[in-house]
């Protein structure tokens, strides 16, 4: 059981962004992905979720061996995948609640209907969880929050949705230090054998929080480098010049 | 009872049809005979309006044929029962009041403690023999500028429906009020008008239903007329809610009067109709007065949404905000024609207008024409037209939560109207409207 990336690439119109690139999360695993600002990470989660912008001429996307690449955004969500986006979109006049309502209303079979009562009572102990107020359930989706809030209504999403496989990207980013144990807390509660995560950040912090099994180095569109939890701290040290002077001297 | 109020062998407006209708509803009322009289005769006298005429710019006038209707008759017992059965948007109304096809067929009156505070509500007709000089006072003074003198005198000609109400200063009504209107036979011609006099600091909520018996193919003429006059601090909150049948050609004409401080909200839902104009004539008479706005439509098929609007300030720190969101599927049209005029001596005043269009097709097609004329050097307006499609990064954010792309794109059509949606206050007729607007989209998403 896995999330499985191979040799994928990825053009946003012509110019070319992933570049044959592989990567494997077991279930059970957390790893953690850092990278240069452009460097395609966001492009990658939005690729693998579906996103039409994001043309993929090449490669595969396996989730639990099935290959997601051409599907619907919300085939693949069915299927499992859960991408917690950097940049959550404002929907006006779509509140919180009827939106997570109907996102499980459409995992359900044809004819079974989501149990109000149940369904309020489970987002209410979430919403605790991660210290949202209650009240956020009636507001419209992100509209108005501020970045933090943000970050924790896509966890809030995750948890409602249970996913097997989860992408983070940048949750970390504007999250004061609170609320980004809150949100470890809350993503490590359901790390599980059964679950796969990919933290996509720009900083160690987060990964004092949520203890990554592996770290991957993004550069140009591709993993240039992986190790264990302390390839993170090795990177926050010496920056990404490092990497590319690594890189020269192996292109040498 | 049935009395017939046409003669069989006559359709249209015709003068023996006119006779028939002072006889028959207006005997003991030499006012009304009189000023009837004169709108026959203005209606008789003004063409319709023509290509040239700017009001009507855009407006398929092709659709605009008063050819064939005639006054209503008298309902049956069976069409009678149906509408009263079929008049319930609203929850635990102060009053309610059930017109068809213009004849009063359930009146429930406000409770005696209002009363007893000196609040006045009946039918129209009741009122104008009852409370002459309050009616008169108020009854059709306000002037029209919108392009349907040839309507008003139509319906100034032929109305006999209708409720009068009256509220004195300080009383506040918490609970709506509601009156239904319906149109029952097919060429027939209703003619529903409002009458709301808030004085000083009072309040009330008026929601007005307009709706076709027949939901087929039976085409109907309603021309009806609104009018709030909110004194001093009163707050006056009204609904209309347009759903006649397809084929109905409907005229709404409205008019606000605001006062000093007065709090005036509107909001009309736009579904039915073939052609459906809904003018709004906004005069703030008094400093710090708010005035809102509020427009939903939803055009289908071949319908035209015509609205016409103006906002005139003619008193200073007083604001107007208006905002008309029209969702368009098939080969519907909107227009949206609007203007803010501000006289010289209106400074400190904010107004804005913003209609907004979400084009759900290819075909559909929405105009705009904003205007503004701002004589006062001292203040804030501005006015503002969008058309658009749905957003495609709000789409796709739905979708990736699982969300098939129907659902997520009839979420964010009815997200579209929530902003209007969300002020009604009455839970009952907010879910309604909710409804009726989903039931508008039917099987098209
Ligand atoms: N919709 C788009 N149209 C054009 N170019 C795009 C688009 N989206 C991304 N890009 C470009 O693709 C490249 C990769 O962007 P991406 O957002 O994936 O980077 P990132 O690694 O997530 O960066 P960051 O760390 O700043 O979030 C950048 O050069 C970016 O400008
Ligand atoms: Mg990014």
């Amino acid at each position: 059981m896995s999330l499985e990336i191979k040799n994928l690439n990825v053009n946003i119109g012509e110019k070319q962004i992933l570049r044959d690139f592989s990567l494997e999360v077991p279930a059970g695993q957390v790893h953690a992905i850092m990278g240069p600002n452009g460097t395609g990470k966001s492009t990658l989660a939005k690729a693998l979720a579906g996103h039409e912008d994001y043309e993929i001429s090449g490669g595969e996307a396996l989730l639990d061996g099935e290959n997601v690449v051409g599907m619907e955004p919300d085939e693949i969500a069915r299927l499992g995948l859960f991408v917690a986006f950097q940049y959550p979109v404002e929907i006006p006049g779509v509140t919180i609640a009827n939106f997570i309502r109907a996102a499980l209303q459409a995992r359900l079979p044809e004819g079974e209907k989501i149990v109000a009562t149940d369904y309020y009572k489970t987002l209410r102990a979430y919403m605790d969880e991660l210290k949202i107020d209650r009240a956020f359930s009636a507001r419209n989706v992100n509209e108005g929050f501020s970045g933090g809030e943000k970050k924790r209504c896509e966890i809030l999403q995750m948890k409602m949705l249970d996913p097997k496989y989860v992408i983070m990207d940048e949750t970390d980013s504007g999250l004061d230090i609170d609320a980004l144990k809150i949100v470890a807390e809350g993503v490590n509660n359901m790390r599980s054998p059964d679950r796969g995560f990919l933290v996509i950040t720009h900083y160690q912090r987060l990964l004092d929080y949520i203890v990554p099994d592996v770290v991957h180095i993004m550069w140009d569109g591709r993993i240039v480098k992986t190790g264990d939890k302390n390839l993170a701290l090795e990177m926050e040290e010496k920056g990404y010049d490092w990497v590319k002077e690594e890189l020269a001297t192996a292109g040498a | 009872m049935s009395v017939a109020t046409t003669t069989s062998d006559t359709e249209k407006f015709s003068e023996e049809n006119f006779r028939h209708h002072l006889d028959a509803f207006w005997l003991n009322v030499p006012w009304v005979q009189e000023l009837k009289q004169q709108n026959w005769k203005t209606y008789q006298e003004l063409p319709l309006p023509t290509r040239s005429d700017e009001r009507y710019r855009f407006s398929d006038l092709r659709k605009l044929k008063l050819d064939g209707y005639r006054p209503a008759q008298e309902p049956t017992e069976a069409q009678k029962a149906d509408a009263i059965a079929r008049s319930n948007l609203v929850g635990e109304p102060a009053g309610k009041v059930v017109f068809g096809d213009n004849f009063l067929l359930e009146f429930e009156g406000l409770s005696e403690e209002l009363k007893a505070k000196g609040v006045i509500w009946m039918p129209l007709q009741q009122a104008a023999i009852e409370h002459p000089e309050l009616v008169q006072k108020y009854f059709l003074e306000e002037e029209n500028q919108l392009g349907s003198e040839k309507l008003l005198a139509l319906h100034n000609a032929f109305f006999h429906g209708g409720s009068f109400l009256y509220v004195p200063k300080g009383v506040e009504i918490e609970q709506p009020i509601a009156a239904y209107y319906w149109s029952i036979e097919c060429g027939e011609a209703i003619f529903p008008h409002t009458l709301l006099v808030v004085e000083d600091n009072a309040k009330v909520d008026f929601v007005d239903y307009y709706g076709s018996l027949d939901t087929g193919c039976c085409s109907t003429l309603s021309c009806g007329v609104g009018t709030i006059y909110a004194g001093q601090g009163a707050q006056v909150f009204r609904k209309i809610v347009q759903n006649f049948n397809e084929e109905a050609l409907s005229f709404q004409l409205e008019a606000n009067i605001a006062d000093r401080d007065s709090q005036v909200k509107t909001i009309a839902v736009n579904l039915g109709s073939k052609y459906a104009r809904l003018q709004n004539h906004t005069r703030i008479v008094g400093p710090g007065a708010d005035v809102k706005m509020y427009g939903l439509t939803v055009s289908k098929d071949e319908q035209e949404f015509d609205q016409r609007t103006l906002q005139i300030h003619e008193a200073p720190h007083a604001v107007s905000d208006l905002l008309f969101k029209n969702a368009l599927l098939d080969s519907s049209r909107t227009i949206f024609s609007g203007l803010i005029k501000v006289a010289k001596d209106a400074q400190q005043t904010d107004a804005y207008q913003t209609n907004r269009n979400l084009l759900l097709s290819k075909t559909a097609e929405a105009n705009s024409l904003p205007g503004l004329e701002i004589e006062a050097n001292d203040v804030k307006c501005s006015h503002g037209a969008t058309t658009g499609q749905v957003d495609e990064s709000e789409l796709f954010y739905l979708m990736a939560r699982g969300i098939p792309r129907q659902t997520a794109y009839q979420l964010l059509v009815f997200g579209f109207f929530e902003e209007i949606v969300e002020k009604i206050s009455n839970e009952e007729l907010r879910e309604n409207v909710r409804k009726l607007v989903q039931a508008k989209f039917g099987n098209e998403m």
